[in-house]
């Protein structure tokens, strides 16, 4: 069973090649948290969304979804235990058509969000419905990349830093989608570089250094911790 | 010269691009997804007609059947080779693919001419395509007129398939990004070893096709292929649209040099390769990589 908890990583340890980037990573998240990962760039906080998703592929320690052990699964496994994953580079097919994009996961739980909920959310991709996937905006690239994810029914969403880049109109629209997705009731991991988004929209943070948490800061210490946190991010 | 001429280079032509057609469809799925410039595919292509030609003299199953268990076979055998041998080099670069498959080119048919010469084995007409009508302008064998039929409508089966349909949306994802379509939750190994069955499937099916006109032989594959090769450097390696077309017409193109300057009808098509690589690389239909 897994007691609301939707993912318990420990010990975990993840390689490129021979060079080691995770030593050890300890986090859970329960269910219906919106949690943040941070840290300086080269942390390990793309690394581990990467293992958690399988496609890093060397691997140690213990990586439970939705209390099963996945370790040894593959991809394509691990996402159907009701994963959303959202990569960095977003991921938008140029063969594809914006609304084969759209439509390109396949279902993994009932209750993903229909095609107008999700426009509703995100207008701009109704207008560029037949629009090739390169020929995007960044911004347009990016909502493209999270809707897509919410149809699929996935009630654990894993995104790498979806405001990066995306100027502050786009950023709000993002903030707006992540509140919706929170009332849904969705488990969010979060890994951003604009802290001050990521203050907004999470419960708790955890702070990522050298391959390693080195610490958790809940939403309600964000402000005593301030300067801790600073510290961390070196800003 | 006289337009019963004409027509008949142009049929022969037209005959001979939808082999093209097919083969280098075939070859454009594998590449796309896989990165393997296939070029055992002309061994898959003469496996399909020895199939048939096997099927018919050792179990009596005929040209019908043939048309549908030929292909499975060899999309079989194909599925074995690809889990066994062709899956460890995918993380080499595409030189190394394109060596292999010719190593596996060279065995198949090795064996076939070890098991029955280079002579040539004859295959029927199946009976109800056997004649032919005379159409005004021409005379037109049936077997020819469904052969052309058989292929366009293969060619527009297959590119609808990968085009217009889910699965085919899954094909075109897993080639421009497999791992993030694995993160979906697709089974993209499998996807693989399924798009290499069907794609030396298609070159089987085109080698039964191939059975009744030309003979059944172990280097009919080998004596194809080369051409094959030319086409889909013409249409660009990887495009299905690009095989489909540039194999008919390239086809066409040889029949008509045939007319009117056979000394050139075998290097037309070569010449034409080299005149596309210098002007557009990466093929007519083809996106630079």
């Amino acid at each position: 069973m897994n007691d609301g908890v939707v993912l318990a990583l420990a010990a975990l340890e993840g390689f490129y090649g021979e060079s080691q980037i995770l030593h050890g990573v300890d986090l859970a998240i329960g269910r219906g948290e919106i949690v943040t990962l941070v840290g300086r760039n080269g942390a390990g906080k793309t690394t581990t969304l990467r293992a958690i998703m399988g496609i890093l592929r060397r691997r140690r320690g213990s990586a439970r979804v939705m209390g099963a052990e996945t370790i040894a699964w593959p991809p394509e496994k691990i996402a159907r235990l009701g994963i959303g994953y959202v990569p960095e580079e977003r991921g938008i097919f140029a063969s594809l058509n914006v609304t084969e994009n759209l439509l390109l996961p396949p279902r993994l739980k009932p209750g993903g969000m229909s095609l107008d909920e999700i426009y509703a959310l995100f207008p701009n991709l109704r207008e560029r419905a037949t629009s090739g996937g390169s020929r995007l905006s960044g911004g347009e690239q990016q909502m493209l990349a999270i809707a897509r994810v919410l149809r699929t029914g996935a009630d654990f969403l894993v995104l790498d830093e979806p405001t990066e880049g995306l100027a502050p109109v786009i950023v709000a629209q993002i903030g707006v989608a992540l509140d919706a997705i929170r009332q849904r009731g969705l488990t969010v991991l979060l890994v951003e570089q604009n802290f001050r988004f990521a203050a907004r929209v999470s419960d708790r943070h955890y702070v990522m250094e050298t391959g390693k948490i080195v610490d958790m800061i809940p939403r309600s210490e964000i402000e005593a911790k301030m300067t801790r946190l600073e510290a961390y991010l070196g800003v | 010269m006289s337009l019963n001429a004409l027509f008949g280079q142009l049929l022969l032509g037209l005959i001979n691009g939808s082999f093209y057609a097919m083969l280098s469809l075939g070859l454009s799925i594998i590449f796309g997804l896989l990165g393997i410039v296939n070029i055992a595919q002309g061994a898959f292509y003469m496996l399909g007609a020895f199939a048939a030609w096997i099927l018919l003299h050792h179990f009596g199953v005929g040209y019908w059947p043939a048309l549908i268990l030929a292909p499975l076979a060899v999309g079989i055998i194909g599925i074995v080779i690809e889990r066994t041998i062709i899956r460890r080099i995918y993380q080499l670069d595409h030189l190394y693919g394109l060596l292999l498959t010719l190593g596996i080119f060279q065995v198949m048919q090795g064996l076939f001419v070890y098991w029955y010469g280079t002579a040539g084995l004859s295959y029927p007409y199946p009976g109800v395509l056997s004649s032919g009508h005379n159409i005004g302008f021409m005379y037109l064998p049936n077997y020819r007129a469904w052969v052309v039929v058989a292929s366009l409508a293969i060619c527009f089966g297959t590119w609808y398939a990968i085009e217009r349909t889910r699965l085919g949306a899954y094909l075109r994802a897993a080639t421009e990004n497999p791992t993030l379509v694995r993160a979906f939750g697709i089974n993209v190994p499998l996807l693989v070893t399924a798009a290499f069955g069907g794609g030396v499937a298609l070159a089987g099916l085109a080698g039964v096709l191939a059975a009744p006109i030309y003979q059944v032989n172990p280097l009919m594959g080998g004596n194809i292929i080369i051409t094959v090769f030319a086409v889909v450097v013409i249409g660009g390696l990887g495009s299905i649209l690009g095989s489909i077309v540039t194999g008919l017409s390239l086809g066409l193109i040889e029949g008509l040099s045939k007319v009117f300057y056979p000394e050139a009808s075998s290097m037309v098509i070569f010449a034409m390769m080299i005149v596309v690589l210098m002007v557009k690389p990466a093929g007519l239909f083809g996106t630079e990589r």
